[in-house]
């Protein structure tokens, strides 16, 4: 077989993982047009998502599959199950995802390319380099190819889609690293019968032409995000009455950290903040801990990154929200702003992009406040 | 409602019991005062309101303490106990026919949750037709989720099988939920002499309700029922049927401790036979159906019939073994069923299918025949009893045709 990838000559899989809500009919579209398209040379295919996911979920990941197969006969391996144990290309449309899918309905953080066999395909539709994104990824257990389609995360659907054409790029990638199942002039026939819009086979062209290639080793990625294991008890050692253990007041729980929901997370700028409470109070996660001082900090594993903090903090700038993508780790910096006040502030700054002294930035030329407009 | 009158006191070696004259509703009441419940909760319901009623007057009366909880409706009547009891309180609840299908969301999830709910299924006609009369369809709804289910004959069984139900259902072996069938009118409303034992006797059989690390409470911090999808539910599915088998142990101890103690309970646990030593012909059935046809059984053995009746007491856990060894003894076995299957194989009654498949595999088994009889609780009266007789002998001498296996009768034209 030709291609990127390689693959089964019966059959190919194809995953798209996804933030909810806002994504999910664009998955269940590039997942349906994956089978459309490869029906044009006669092969059958299927498109699902995962039942249990929560795809209606805000930010939740989530995933939606699409099998083609040569025939009937052969499809049916692929069919009757909740989702396939191994795929030969992971789509991801959007960067944060790389950093690990923890579904709402599943144990544990896993790594973007955790079911892509070796010489498969990991695809993210991003605005940063490969190696960026490779910085953020699980280091690789086993080779793959790592594609960036070049675009933000899509925000395209809620009540209604607003096609932004992720879609159409996500579909020309594909082409370009499967052309034995998705063609291109395949993908380019089905949106034109579809949309009669020749920007959107445009589009579907750019992402065949610019998505950028990079052969990923085994070894390379990231070695910061945690591992979980979670093990499934059989009948005789499971607790009778469906009971499991809960936490105890005060005590979080070790397996289900949520932080997979995150694309922004907030950061605090310690000088400025009042005490109020407010962020504590509100966060729906009780992700803040009190600090000695008084002061809140966050626990970011427990963090889903809603930015409910930062809309009631009553103090401008003192919680920012920032892109997931420019930290490492989900270690506590509270710890710094205490032993190192200076390299707290600057980091803040690098972050945020505010001043984190707020007399600073009046100083520094911003418009004096004309007062009574509050 | 007649109010229970206390008629006698007799002295007894180890005990000293009273009499009364009382329905089964009164009898069961007795048995919640006897058993020390906690809570249990009420919504009105022919023939279960007869608990409901006979419960509050002995509350009014100041002879019983029990968190008495009338609810809005019967989902909520069965939601209260299942609650109650996780956070350990010993609980009864009960209803009847389209009452305890309302209730139904509720009933499932109590035993998928191994709550020890006592509750009483009185026995009464699905609606639509409006029936007050008995019919075991509203019981044998819970047949297949894990629910213990039994069939009382009398107001004292009635009583027997309710404190014999607590300590089955919280025994941490078991831990389900228990439905007392009480056939409608005829048990919950018919008053007969119940022998109540002391609170003594009661206590030296019934050990207190302990849920132990499974107690809902602040200092035991446990999650009850996760969302656990198909990674976890099979396993789930599987120590529930566990317990259903350790239940025929259970069962069976708890029968011979009460036998000790109170001298009652019949040789079996889960069978009664009635005349069945040379009998060569048998019915079988639930309920008070059990005693026309023992009068039937009378007399046809004074016209030379070998005839007896063996009277299943346990529907769930089914008790195979003993039900085997019981009719494999036999020539024919007619099934009378207070129910209906509509399509089911041969179109017969849900105890003649159940009959029928536990005797398959017997090397020796009766021919079985299945009678539907006295639904919406239409009575049995003598000449159905003979023609029950009549098609089981039928049978019985091989004079019966593939397809005319399963009668309704008493049914007009």
């Amino acid at each position: 077989m030709s291609g990127v990838v390689k693959t089964e000559t019966t059959s190919i899989t194809i995953e798209v993982v996804y933030r909810g809500i806002f994504q999910k009919t664009l998955a269940q579209r590039i997942a349906r047009s994956i089978v459309l398209a490869a029906r044009k040379r006669g092969h059958t295919g299927t498109a699902f998502g995962r039942y249990g996911d929560s795809p209606e979920r805000n930010g939740v990941p989530a995933k939606y599959f699409a099998v083609v197969a040569i025939n009937d006969l052969e499809l049916e391996s692929s069919m009757a199950k909740y989702e396939p144990k191994v795929v030969d290309i992971a789509v991801a449309v959007d960067d944060t995802l790389v950093k690990g899918v923890e579904s709402w309905a599943w144990y544990g953080r896993q790594p973007i390319w955790r079911p892509v066999h070796a010489d498969g395909a990991v695809l993210v539709t991003s605005d940063k380099t490969p190696d960026e994104v490779l910085a953020q990824t699980d280091t690789a257990e086993r080779p793959y190819t790592l594609g960036i389609v070049p675009g933000l995360a899509s925000f395209a659907g809620l009540w209604v889609f607003k096609d932004d054409h992720t879609d159409y790029r996500v579909l020309g990638a594909l082409a370009k690293v499967a052309p034995d199942w998705v063609r291109i002039e395949d993908v380019k026939q089905l949106i034109r019968e579809q949309t009669k819009d020749e920007d959107a086979v445009a589009s579907a062209q750019a992402g065949y032409d610019r998505t950028a290639l990079r052969s990923v080793k085994v070894g390379e990625g990231t070695s910061g995000h945690e591992v979980l294991q979670f093990d499934k008890p059989g009948w005789t050692t499971m607790r009778p009455g469906i009971i499991v253990d809960a936490r105890k007041p005060g005590e979080r729980n070790p397996y289900y950290k949520k932080y997979g929901a995150r694309t922004l997370r907030p950061v605090v700028n310690f000088d400025t903040c009042i005490k109020c409470t407010m962020c504590w109070l509100d966060c729906p996660d009780e992700c803040f801990e009190v600090t000695p001082e008084g002061h809140y900090e966050v626990v970011y594993e427990a963090c889903i990154g809603c930015g409910i903090c930062a809309q009631v903090c009553p103090v401008k700038d003192c919680i920012v929200m920032v892109d997931e993508l420019k930290f490492d780790d989900n270690k506590d910096k509270w710890q710094l702003w205490k032993t190192d006040h200076a390299a707290y502030n600057k980091w803040f700054e690098d972050m945020s992009g505010v001043p984190a002294d707020p007399k600073a930035a009046t100083a520094a030329g911003a418009a004096p406040a004309t007062g009574g407009e509050d | 409602m007649a109010v229970a009158t206390e008629v006698k006191v007799k002295e007894r070696p180890s005990d000293v019991e009273t009499e009364q004259l009382a329905t089964g509703c009164e009898a069961i009441a007795e048995a919640i005062r006897l058993a020390d419940v906690d809570v249990m909760a009420a919504y009105p319901i022919r023939p279960y309101d007869g608990v409901m009623q006979a419960a509050a007057k002995l509350i009014a009366n100041g002879k019983m303490d029990v968190e008495y909880i009338v609810a809005d409706g019967e989902h909520s009547q069965f939601e209260i106990v299942k609650h109650a009891c996780a956070v350990g309180s010993r609980v009864f609840v009960g209803s009847s026919g389209v009452g305890w299908f309302y209730a139904f969301e509720a009933i499932a999830v109590t035993a998928g949750l191994r709550l020890p709910v006592v509750a009483i299924c009185g026995n009464r006609a699905l609606d639509d037709p409006g029936a007050f009369g008995c019919e075991h369809n509203d019981a044998l709804a819970v047949r297949d989720l894990g629910w213990l289910l039994c069939w009382a004959e009398t107001a004292q069984e009635s009583m027997d099988f309710a404190l014999t139900g607590w300590r089955v259902a919280e025994d941490k072996r078991v831990s389900l939920p228990l439905a007392i069938g009480l056939d409608g009118a005829f048990l919950t409303h018919s008053q007969q002499i119940v022998k109540i034992p002391t609170q003594a006797a009661v206590d030296a059989f019934l050990p207190k309700f302990d849920l132990g690390d499974r107690l809902l409470h602040p200092d035991n911090p446990i999650t009850i029922a996760p969302q656990v999808d198909q990674d976890w539910l099979m396993e789930i599915r599987m120590q529930n049927d566990q317990a259903m088998r350790n239940a025929l142990t259970v069962i069976t101890e708890a029968h011979a401790e009460f036998k000790r103690l109170f001298g009652r309970g019949g040789e079996n646990p889960f069978l009664d036979e009635y005349m069945t030593d040379d009998a060569e012909i048998v019915f079988i059935g639930q309920g008070t159906l059990s005693l026309p046809m023992k009068v039937a059984i009378r007399r046809l053995r004074k016209e030379g019939h070998k005839v007896g009746l063996v009277r299943l007491k346990w529907f769930r856990p089914f008790p195979t073994a003993d039900v085997v060894r019981s009719l494999s003894r036999f020539k024919a076995v007619g099934v009378i069923d207070r129910d209906y299957s509509f399509g089911s194989p041969y179109y017969g009654g849900v105890l003649y299918n159940e009959i029928r498949s536990a005797l398959y595999s017997v090397p020796k088994r009766p021919t079985i025949v299945g009678f539907i009889a006295a639904l919406g609780g239409r009575e049995i009266e003598q000449p159905m009893a003979n023609e029950i007789f009549q098609k089981t002998m039928a049978a019985a001498s091989g004079d019966l045709a593939t397809g005319d296996i399963c009668h309704w009768i008493g049914v007009r034209k």
